[in-house]
């Protein structure tokens, strides 16, 4: 016993429960890191597979029975008094109850997309044929069967002849509506450029009192060509309208609710409950293409997140342009021209706590210094027509990218510098004893070889700049931005445009969006995405940097 | 390059071509090197620029007020007769004067040119006998007449733009008919009046020279026929004492009656119900046996100034004491102006900042404002007494007349006065507030609105977030740096070590919308399991560690030494499920389930569903690998031969650890804590998401905070341009980059000395 005693003892003496314990936080650590990317992954990618539609008999909390249909999204286990001091009446249960989030859709109906519902409420489950899921421009899904199709008010096909005839039709109104958002988006978008241009031309004239007739007449002529054309789209439009408010469908919602969805609000009909698993992978699929390539609908809940990509793949190009000479630049200055000693030790270590300092304090800096201060300045040099509306003194996608450049230039610089000094001193000495010039040296010679370093560094930076939202909130980000900074209007890329950011669209949506529990699912999809794109940025980093440690080793 | 080489061959430096080529060689690497020079330093001066933007910014705020001499001249009108009132248009391009014959007299505030003479509708024989102030933003005044009747009027200026040139017509109205009211039958001089006026109720107090005290309401009646509104009128006499009344005030609610006598009592009335207004209480308020002599209300008609017979000031308002009775208390004290025989003679308040002027009879005008407790300009205007002031709707004009009727216009430049180290640092008894406190609280819908600038609540909820993340953080990552560096086998190392750094570059948007979304639910359902996990965890690894020692050595040897951490994620993950799925069992077992009813019922702690806990896991999360990464670093750098001097003395490899390597390392571990606190201390978008941004002060881990980082990035976007507001906020961020350069500093030295010794050793 005694003997087990001193073991126990020299067990805890030797310290190797504490080194367990290290071991435990490095355990903890990683389930962290992997559980959240877990956690992400399944959430996000569960968002786009469609799952069977299920219609439940169910005894409400005050005993009436209705019948609910919809997808089941998420169970928790409940305790039975918590329900219970709720007002359940739940005799004969013990132990947890399942409670279910179901995603009933039809929010013209009911009000509210999501409801709740409890395992002993249900009295039976089905998943009936039939159940079509249509999903539209307002409204959000509906869930229920579809009865009639109708053409201009007549009806043309009932009950199973629907299916048939509902395809080309909806193909059809889809022509239609790319169509109309073509003319809407694009050529009327750029007539009302056009028409802002001459507004701002007319102004400018004003202000520099050389408006006479000739140019009024010129102006005029031109605005009058402009508004043709607009009448002539406006009228084609009204047209193509007409058309595509030609059919509609008579659905019935589960509790026997008769509505009528016009065909032009619908995005896509599908039926779940008869689809087989190769129907729904595609169906994944085309949701996942949706969710990457389309705008967003309905107060960003649902749709895609293009705009968002968008914005912030330009962002980040516009910003890479802007921090790579210069972060270059100061990193040769350091290493390789300025006198070594106080004030660069000094100067490296003001660069190095820049990377610390917090980047909200960098969206205050751009807001005060870039768009007020600078962007002020810019519009009453060169842009008073436009005002009193600033053009560039207010937070845009040019702005933007500056603060971020200002952001990243330690990581730039910091990277670069230290491949600067992995560089052998005896390769710059040979090549200056050849009798190269320094600036011979460093451009054949030193910046090849620590170019891995710099677009190491130049990753790094688009990664952290690819997911920082702080200071963007104040420089230049949006919820919805009306029109992209890049388009088909001259001077295509309009640097003075507000922008979307995927960063920024996970804390809208998922925090300032009316709806959160509908549109909580795309924003773990964002999230899955930003991560994956920082992740990869990242990796490629390490790589880089992992094999120019190799290979500089060989030397 | 080939013909350069051929070249060199043929004619080493002599040829004319080659020396060309030379020259033009080095003429580029003399442009490279200043080409780089240039471009290096002014990266570096934009850096500092950040600094210098912030400050520049930050600097206005702590100077105090300019005021500058534009016009002198004498009283517009005629001159003889006395002075009632001056007032400015918002514009402060027309200046109004009242005078006692009953005139109300607009002029040119620039040069003192009448514009426009009106003569008051008061009849014959009756005289003007005093003069009162109703709300200051409406132009709104009453006249008490010596027949025991009052005139009610406004002074309005109509803005128009014929030509696009601003033009501002003057006008008297009198909104309740060009007739005076009777107040009290009787035909005796009203010697002071107070009123307040609104659309359902105008409320008259006054003293007559007989020495009574009337207080008179008119109640606006709907008329059953016609739109313009019948007043019924409530006349009560109040008791008071007969020493002579110096002024009588009333607030803007028609509530509260204030009568100040000239034997320093001040005595409260409570007017809500007109028709029998109660007398509350009497106190003295000479402020150390001091004589009042002059009194006015701040801007929201709270407080109340009261000038004294040396110059001295006090600010004094009501507050609720301990048995909720309103109580009037001196709140603070202003003595710049004080000097002996230098009675304040006016007071001037500014009309939406709770900012004042004195003027006083030695002629010196002092700028004041309450709550930062400030005293911004003491000036000399002129060496007589200055009897009247008057300040423009902006703030930024001066009126004042002196004795001998001159008067003098005065621009003022004074942006920032809420703004001191106290407003922002120290405790400030705010109106309407028990005592003095912390608080935060920069906008609100009115406009008399007192701005509540501290930053103390802010920077407590900073230091509150980071303390918690650092309470996760900290011992996870040191702990993990520790057996990472030392125990774990390389080959693990070269996994776990990129994948904790990847965890770095995680946006912090992410780790926010998870902790809001996910993790405060879940927690708030599970509160006992989480707390269960805290204890289950270490117990969990220890029992898993002795069972494994005592496992057979064949078994044991199937996993070689530094692999122990692969060994216990799978009960990482067990006991994480475990507590969470037994939670409620435990919450029925020990809190009738519900933990959080239970706290709220027996320990009276609340409970905000985004609170500390949530910042602390999700903030401690995103510091994790900052810490792990630097300390990681420091232990690893530790020179081997130390530890194998350690290990072949006797040492355990734990003894080594600890004694030796960890001592070693300490600085490096250091820095790597001071870096992870100034991550925490800036992060935004998790304490944005992860709290409920309320600016509370409170320990308690169950409530929210609010954090510099996170009030700059809810605020900034909706602070006007170079307003007080806008400033502080640059302020915050001033502080927040001036307390991470600190801390990253501090920390970077450490480690270049560490990076010294590393290489000594």
């Amino acid at each position: 016993m005694s003997v087990n005693n001193n073991a126990k003892i020299g067990w805890f003496r030797s310290g190797t429960p504490w080194v367990w314990m290290s071991a435990g936080a490095v355990s903890i650590s990683l389930v962290m890191v992997f559980g959240l990317l877990i956690l992400i992954a399944a959430r996000g990618l569960g968002y786009f597979w469609p799952s069977d539609v299920i219609a439940m008999d169910y005894i409400e909390r005050d005993g009436t029975e209705i019948r609910v249909m919809g997808e089941q999204r998420e169970t928790a286990f409940v305790p039975l008094e918590r329900l219970l001091e709720a007002g359940f009446k739940l005799e004969g249960h013990q132990g947890d109850v399942a409670r279910h989030l179901l995603k009933i859709g039809n929010r013209d109906l009911y009000g509210i997309d999501f409801r709740s519902v409890i395992e002993p409420g249900i009295t039976s489950r089905t998943i009936p044929d039939r159940v079509i899921v249509i999903e539209r421009h307002e409204w959000g899904n509906f869930y229920g069967f579809l009865d009639e199709v109708k053409e201009a008010g007549k009806v043309v096909a009932v009950r199973d002849a629907t299916h048939a005839a509902l395809t080309p039709r909806l193909e059809r109104t889809q022509r239609l509506h790319d169509e109309i958002k073509h003319i809407e988006k694009i050529e009327i978008g750029a007539i009302n450029y056009q028409l802002e241009r001459l507004r701002l031309k007319q102004r400018k004239l004003e202000l520099n009192n050389e408006f006479d007739a000739q140019h009024e007449q010129a102006i005029a002529a031109e605005r009058a060509e402009e508004e043709k054309r607009y009448q002539v789209l406006q009228k084609k439009l009204m047209d193509l309208y007409e058309q595509m408010n030609r059919d509609s469908l008579s659905v019935v919602s589960i509790e026997g609710r008769q509505v009528e969805v016009n065909l032009a609000k619908v995005v896509r009909v599908f039926y779940p409950n008869e689809m087989g698993n190769g129907d729904k992978l595609q169906h994944y699929f085309m949701k996942v293409w949706e969710f990457l390539s389309d705008e967003p609908r309905e107060a960003n809940t649902e749709g895609g997140i293009f705009p968002a990509i968008f914005g912030t793949v330009l962002m980040v190009i516009l910003m890479a342009i802007l921090v790579t000479p210069f972060g270059v630049v100061a990193a040769i200055y350091l290493r390789e021209y300025a006198k070594q000693g106080l004030v660069t030790r000094v100067i490296r270590i003001a660069v190095n706590n820049l990377a610390g300092v917090p980047s909200v304090v960098y969206g205050v800096f751009g807001l005060g210094f870039f768009v007020y201060f600078l962007g002020g300045n810019i519009d009453a040099l060169f842009f008073p027509e436009a005002g009193p509306a600033p053009t560039f003194g207010t937070p845009g996608i040019l702005w933007s990218s500056l603060t971020l450049a200002i952001l990243t230039l330690p990581v730039v610089i910091v990277a670069t510098e230290e491949g600067l000094s992995r560089i052998p001193l005896a390769i710059r000495e040979g090549s200056l004893a050849l009798g190269a010039t320094k600036a011979e040296t460093l451009w054949r010679i030193v910046i090849p070889m620590a170019s891995p370093a710099l677009m190491t560094g130049l990753i790094l930076a688009v990664a952290r700049a690819a997911g920082e939202v702080a200071p963007l909130m104040l420089v230049g980000v949006v919820k919805l931005a009306p029109s992209m900074p890049l388009d088909g209007n001259f001077p295509f890329l309009h640097l003075d445009r507000k922008f979307m950011h995927l960063g920024f669209h996970i804390y809208d949506v998922g925090f300032q969006s009316p709806n959160v529990e509908a549109a909580r699912p795309l924003v773990y999809a964002t999230a899955l995405l930003l991560v994956l794109v920082i992740i990869i940025l990242n990796l490629a980093a390490i790589y880089i940097r992992n094999r120019l440690r190799a290979k500089y080793q060989s030397i | 390059m080939n013909s350069s080489g051929d070249n060199q061959t043929a004619g080493l430096f002599t040829s004319k071509a080659s020396a060309n080529h030379r020259r033009r060689r080095m003429v580029k690497d003399t442009l490279t090197r200043y080409a780089v020079a240039f471009g290096g330093i002014s990266v570096i001066i934009a850096i500092i620029l950040i600094f210098f933007y912030l400050l520049f910014v930050v600097l206005p705020l702590f100077q105090s007020a300019d005021v500058e001499k534009r016009a002198s001249y004498s009283a517009p009108g005629t001159a003889q007769d006395e002075t009632l009132y001056l007032a400015m248009e918002e514009q402060a391009e027309i200046g109004l004067r009242f005078t006692t014959s009953g005139k109300a007299i607009f002029f040119e505030l620039a040069n003192g040119e009448v514009i426009l003479v009106e003569s008051l509708p008061i009849p014959e024989g009756v005289s003007i006998t005093s003069f009162a102030k109703g709300q200051m933003d409406q132009g709104i005044i009453a006249l008490g007449l010596s027949n025991g009747q009052a005139l009610v009027l406004r002074h309005i200026y109509r803005v128009t733009y014929p030509n696009d040139k601003r033009q501002i017509t003057p006008q008297i109205k009198y909104p309740l008919g060009d007739a005076p009211i009777e107040i009290i039958s009787d035909e005796v001089a009203l010697t002071q009046i107070a009123f307040q006026s609104n659309e359902e109720q105008t409320t008259f107090a006054v003293a007559t020279e007989d020495g009574r005290l009337m207080l008179s309401a008119f109640i606006a009646e709907e008329s059953m026929f016609d739109d313009t509104p019948e007043f019924e009128q409530f006349t009560t006499e109040l008791e008071l004492s007969d020493s002579p009344i110096l002024k009588l005030l009333m607030d803007q609610e028609h509530q509260n009656l204030y009568v100040v006598e000239q034997n320093n009592t001040l005595t409260y009335f409570d007017i809500s119900d007109a028709e029998s207004p109660e007398k509350f209480y009497q106190l003295n308020i000479s402020d150390d046996g001091r004589n009042v002599s002059s009194v006015e209300f701040l801007t929201g008609t709270i407080s109340l100034i009261m000038g004294y017979e040396d110059g001295h000031l006090a600010q004094w308002f009501p507050v609720r004491d301990a048995t909720d009775q309103r109580v009037m208390m001196r709140i603070r004290g202003f003595d710049h102006q004080q000097a002996s025989g230098n009675p304040i003679t006016s007071i001037a308040s500014e009309f939406d900042r709770k900012g004042f002027l004195v003027a006083d009879s030695q002629g010196r005008v002092g700028i004041y404002h309450s709550t930062a407790e400030r005293n911004l300009a003491v000036t000399e205007l002129s060496a007589n007494p200055i009897k009247h002031l008057a300040i423009a709707p902006r703030a930024n004009w001066m009126l004042a007349e002196e004795e001998n009727g001159q008067l003098q216009l005065w621009h003022i430049h004074n942006d920032h006065p809420e703004i001191s180290w106290k407003s922002l640092w120290g405790k400030v008894w705010y109106e309407s507030y028990p005592e003095p406190d912390y608080i935060w609280q920069s906008s609100s819908a009115s406009n008399d609105h007192e701005p509540k600038l501290s930053l103390v609540p802010l920077s407590f909820g900073t230091l509150k977030a980071a303390f918690y993340a650092m309470l996760l953080a900290a011992p996870l990552a040191i702990l993990g740096a520790i057996f990472t560096a030392y125990f774990m086998a390389p080959k693990m190392r070269n996994v776990v070590k990129p994948s904790i750094e990847i965890m770095e570059a995680l946006p912090t948007v992410i780790l926010g919308f998870l902790a809001g979304l996910w993790l405060a639910p879940l927690i708030e359902t599970h509160l006992p399991g989480a707390f269960s996990l805290l204890l289950l965890m270490p117990i969990g690894i220890l029992l898993c560690a002795w069972g494994w020692c005592q496992l057979p050595r064949s078994v044991r040897h199937v996993i070689p030494e530094g692999w122990e951490a692969m060994l216990l994620i799978p009960l990482v993950i067990f006991v994480g499920w475990g507590s969470m799925a037994m939670s409620p069992a435990l919450e029925l077992m020990l809190f009738d389930g519900n933990m959080r009813y239970w706290m709220s019922e027996e320990m009276g702690v609340g409970f905000d569903q985004r609170n500390s806990i949530i910042v602390g896991l999700a903030m401690g999360f995103a510091v994790i690998p900052t810490i792990f990464s630097i300390a990681e670093d420091a232990i690893y750098g530790v020179p081997r031969h130390l530890s194998q001097g350690s290990l072949a003395l006797g040492a355990t490899p734990w003894q080594t650890m600890i004694f030796v390597v960890l001592l070693t390392a300490s600085p490096g571990i250091f820095s790597a804590l001071m870096i992870g606190m100034g991550r925490a201390v800036g992060e935004t978008m998790i304490v944005l998401m992860a709290t409920g941004n309320t600016a509370v002060m409170d320990f308690s881990i169950f409530e929210g905070m609010r954090t510099l980082s996170a009030n700059i990035s809810v605020e900034m976007p909706e602070a006007e341009v170079d307003s007080t507001h806008y400033r502080v906020l640059f302020l915050a961020a001033l502080v927040l980059f001036m307390f991470t350069f600190f801390f990253n500093t501090i920390a970077e030295i450490v480690r270049q000395r560490l990076r010294v010794k590393y290489s000594t050793l």
